[in-house]
């Protein structure tokens, strides 16, 4: 058995797809170059208004109720992908039979999903999940599922090619979206509808032209539907249409076979949408990207699979926009280009790590920003919320006029935590609390620690902070060993150093004086000097002599590591022992 | 309001069992087991639609006596187990004591017990005065600790272009610093955009400024502490959380106000999260289930350590001048050792007196590589003192322990 999705009115339902607040207007996409913009389709509400294909972009204006909007290649490009998306979910033999059409093999998935009419409603409820109403059509071949798709369809008949009102839905299937044609009644199940369907939409040139021939020569003969073409004798047939005349005749019928084409749908989750008007607020952006995110996350979820790296990629709106419509005369000059919009994005100059250098455009700037993450995940909420925190850390300093959201696949992570193991912060919400710190402390002074090979006093570098699931137990320890570990002198940095005034006796210090109160007195107790040394080979070279004191200060007694710097010849009380 | 009284036999992890030879689990107050008690068991076994004699014998919540006990876990330190039995998770447990008493020691011991038993740990760092290396000699795990380091005006970081400070349109300077994005109804803290909205006031050059700017310092710590603590409590999953408030002045730490602790004390709740904060004063009051006292270091502990100082210094001599082919060859050039050298010791291999060290002494720490001088401060010895615990109403009680051995260099 074979299955069809198919998307009626396509370029309105990959714009209803990235606007789903259109759903109850009356829209009209409209295609080509000013001022000869013509409309392309329009649903079913502004046909009732007495819009319809073909008409010029002027005219469609003289409507007041309409909402025009630009056809957007992209925008059907993620529509298409969600289809296929879609279909991949139940199948792994897809074809991708055109820009609106999928074609999937079903066998062998009764076992898997149910029946062929539980297979069709799961299908149909997963494309409304991806943003997408299609018509779903089973049949035991594949050109009789997509005949039953398309012509059972509630497209409107004036997008195709002036095909007439679609036929009612079979009695059998009460959602109208759904269609399933036992084997051995295609031709019953087909008969009704229109010879029109037998011709693919999307013909262009010369195939247009010879099909609009045939039409017109099965009108003259009074075959209007598929019922009447089956009915003609085929040595008839063939003797005036040929080879193509049989061929239509055995699709009318049900009994055309072929194999399918599977493609392996390209593992790329892109999301897009064009604004018509800049946003200059978060908000108004947090509400887009929210819904390019669940349809991200909804086809990742599809393919079972999550993200670890999303990327996201604002287009600006150029320089003389922004200016002009802010009404600010400070416009940055041309040979300022680079200053100007590293000022403009304000990114401070030590790039973070999540961020990417923007792309320079002469005059479409683009504003890009990278977010990885620790571990594959593949929830919306959480996304919007890092996407939030990083724009707010990080905004793109001009308006935006299209944004562009990808995330790259990855499997979702299969950890299972362990009854007995010790609990960990769930990765989503550590990340939100990590990024929610970052912007309070700053991005480089919150995460792990990593030591570096060096024997530098701040030899360290700070890291992501991952809490992964625990794959063991935490290793037992005998007691005698955890206790050689417990109690160790801790020192406690003054960061930065302080400067100290030293009095030296025989080259020892026995008084010490300092910016702070409490960090000054008599040496009780010294212990020194041992020299460290290092990086002589690189211009950062540090060279010093360290001393361990006791000071007393009134009654208090505390330690402290005292260090003379023999490079640059000052005193410094690096720390305290606590 | 005394929801925090109530001890059944499901709090204590056992049974309801209702059986007449079994004693009671539950004690009441003396003074209220009396009519009181009768009077309620009445009542009780009246209300109930099952009149189960054995029911007289159960006593309300609100009339016990005892606490669900929580779980006590180890703090890294025996004598500091047997002086406090532990630290409690789901409570606040405050030490504190002055510079150089060892808090950061009880600190890390403890961070090295969490880690131990395989829990993630977050240190919020109000000054910025961890040393990363004293954390890996104590044992750490620092793949399971998150360190927030504070005490960084993240408003320094803004770049200041040149233009700007030329006197730049003031729309235009909203824009580059992000004037126009703002979401305040998805940050519950509510911070980010007032801080990025303040910033060109806080990088005002005068003098006064900066002044101000650095009286603000300790309070725009302790911001960012409480901050970083709520997220990391409502977070969750982590065993152990420090605020690590030990070089904040007491005047700025009690500005803390008590609702913060409470609050703190009720995230925590509950859960099997230690909360320990490390101060120089105790400022949470009554919300802290611990209040550990570290004393100073007298100065007979700076007078034993001059002594150490002198027995190191003897035993690396001996060992200096038995093997100093080898400790030449051992020393890199980035890092080297030196001892003031005295004239006139002597070495024996003997094993017998050498000016209060034996040889045993000395080869004894012939194993470590680069003894540095940190290790003179082995034995330090730390006094702590219980003031108040939630679990234990017996009086004030001590314990002295001695650090067993210190990296530095």
């Amino acid at each position: 058995m074979f299955a069809c999705i198919y998307v009626p009115n396509f370029p309105v339902a990959a714009a209803l797809r990235a606007e789903p607040e259109l759903l109850a207007h009356a829209i009209a996409i409209f295609e080509g170059k000013p001022p000869l913009e013509q409309i392309l389709a329009v649903n079913e509400t502004a046909r009732e208004l007495g819009i319809s294909p073909g008409m010029s972009k002027a005219q469609a204006e003289l409507c007041s109720d309409i909402l025009l909007r630009p056809r957007s290649p992209l925008q059907e490009s993620s529509a298409h992908s969600a289809l296929l998306d879609c279909a991949q979910s139940f199948s792994p033999t897809v074809e991708d039979t055109a820009r609106d059409t999928v074609l999937l093999d079903l066998a062998g998935m009764e076992s898997l999903f149910g029946s062929l009419t539980k297979i069709s409603h799961a299908i149909s409820d997963r494309a409304i999940a991806l943003g997408l109403a299609a018509t779903v059509a089973s049949a035991s071949n594949p050109d009789a599922a997509v005949l039953a798709a398309r012509g059972f369809s509630a497209a409107p008949a004036s997008c195709r090619l002036s095909r007439g009102h679609p036929a009612p839905a079979p009695d059998s299937a009460p959602n109208p979206r759904i269609i399933v044609i036992p084997a051995g009644k295609e031709a019953e199940r087909l008969g009704p509808l229109p010879v029109e369907v037998l011709f693919d939409d999307h013909l262009q040139g010369d195939p247009k032209q010879a099909a609009e021939r045939l039409l017109e020569t099965l009108a003259r003969w009074g075959i209007r539907n598929l019922r009447a073409l089956a009915a003609l004798p085929e040595i008839a047939l063939s003797e005036r249409l040929g080879q193509q005349g049989l061929h239509l005749q055995k699709l009318a019928c049900g009994t055309a076979s072929r194999t399918l084409v599977p493609v392996e749908a390209p593992l790329v989750f892109e999301e897009a949408i064009e604004l018509e008007h800049p946003i200059v607020l978060l908000e108004p952006l947090a509400f887009l990207l929210n819904r390019l995110l669940e349809q991200l996350c909804a086809r990742l979820a599809s393919r079972a699979l999550a993200t670890q790296e999303l990327c996201l990629t604002l287009e600006l709106s150029n320089l003389t926009g922004v200016d002009d419509e802010l009404e600010n005369p400070g416009i940055p000059s041309e040979s300022d280009e680079a200053e100007s919009s590293r000022v403009m994005w304000g990114q401070p100059p030590s790039a973070v790590r999540r961020s990417e250098a923007p792309l320079h455009h002469h005059r479409q700037p683009k504003f890009t920003r990278k977010l990885s993450l620790p571990l594959p995940m593949l929830d919306a909420k959480v996304f919007l919320k890092l996407l939030q925190l990083d724009l707010n850390a990080h905004p793109p300093g001009a308006p935006i006029v299209k944004i562009h959201l990808s995330a790259e696949p990855a499997r979702p992570r299969s950890a299972q935590g362990g009854l007995f193991l010790p609990p960990s912060p769930e990765p989503e919400k550590l990340e939100l609390t990590l990024a929610r710190i970052a912007g309070i402390v700053g991005e480089q002074k919150v995460g792990a620690v990593e030591l570096l090979d060096t024997h530098h006093p701040e030899g360290f570098r700070m890291r992501r902070f991952v809490a992964e699931v625990a794959r063991k137990a935490p290793q037992k320890k005998t007691p005698d060993a955890a206790e050689a570990q417990a109690a160790v002198t801790a020192l406690r940095r003054f960061r930065p150093p302080l400067l100290a005034n030293v009095t030296l006796e025989n080259g020892q210090p026995t008084y010490l004086v300092c910016r702070r109160k409490e960090v000054q007195g008599e040496v009780l107790w010294k212990a020194g000097p041992w020299r460290f040394s290092g990086d002589w080979w690189e211009r950062e070279a540090w060279s010093r002599d360290e001393w361990d004191l006791a000071l007393r200060n009134d009654e208090a007694v505390a330690f402290y590591r005292l260090v003379h710097d023999l490079l640059n010849g000052g005193w410094f009380v690096e720390g305290t022992y606590d | 309001m005394s929801s925090a009284v109530l001890s059944t036999s499901a709090a204590l992890g056992r049974p309801f069992l209702f059986d007449a030879d079994s004693e009671p689990e539950v004690r009441c107050h003396p003074e209220r087991s009396g009519k009181g008690a009768k009077r309620i068991s009445r009542g009780v076994e009246g209300s109930l639609p099952y009149s189960d004699p054995r029911l007289a014998s159960v006593t309300p919540a609100s009339r016990l006596e005892i606490r669900p006990a929580p779980e006590m876990v180890t703090s890294g330190i025996p004598a500091l187990d047997a002086l406090t039995g532990g630290l409690p998770r789901g409570c606040l447990t405050e030490i504190c004591g002055p510079a150089s008493s060892g808090r950061t020691t009880v600190l890390l011991a403890a961070l090295a017990a969490a880690t131990r038993r395989g829990e993630y740990c977050a240190v919020i760092d109000a000054s910025d005065a961890l040393d990363p290396h004293s954390l890996a000699a104590a044992g750490i795990d620092l793949d399971h600790l998150l360190w927030v380091r504070c005490g960084d005006d993240i408003q320094q970081k803004v770049p200041k272009s040149t233009k700007e400070s030329a006197g730049a349109p003031p729309l235009s300077r909203t824009l580059r610093q992000g004037g126009g994005f703002d979401f305040p109804s998805q940050d519950p803290m509510g911070f980010q955009q007032r801080e990025a909205g303040s910033s060109p006031r806080c990088e005002g050059n005068s003098s006064l400024e900066k002044f101000a700017r650095n009286t603000r310092l300790p309070e725009h710590r302790l911001e960012q502490v409480l901050r970083a603590t709520d997220l990391l409590l409502e977070s969750g999953g982590f065993g152990l959380i420090i605020l690590e408030l030990a070089d904040l002045p007491p005047q700025s730490a009690r500005r803390i106000p008590l609702t913060t602790w409470f609050r703190f004390r009720r995230a925590v709740e509950h859960k099997p999260t230690i909360l320990l904060a490390i101060e120089q004063q105790p400022i949470a009051g009554s919300c802290s289930a611990l209040l550990l006292q570290l004393g100073m270091p007298s100065t007979s502990d700076a007078i034993r350590l001059k002594s150490q100082t002198m027995k190191w210094t003897k035993t690396m001599n001996y060992t200096q001048a038995d093997s100093s082919r080898e400790a030449a060859a051992r020393e890199s050039p980035a890092r080297q050792c030196r001892v003031s050298p005295e004239k006139g010791t002597q070495s024996h291999r003997d094993g017998t007196d050498f000016g209060g060290i034996t040889a045993d002494d000395a080869l004894n720490v012939m194993h470590i590589a680069h003894p540095t001088h940190a290790h003179l401060l082995t034995e330090l010895q730390i006094h702590a003192e219980l003031i108040r615990s939630r679990l234990d109403r017996k009086p004030s009680r001590s314990v002295m322990f001695e650090t067993k051995t210190a990296w530095a260099g």
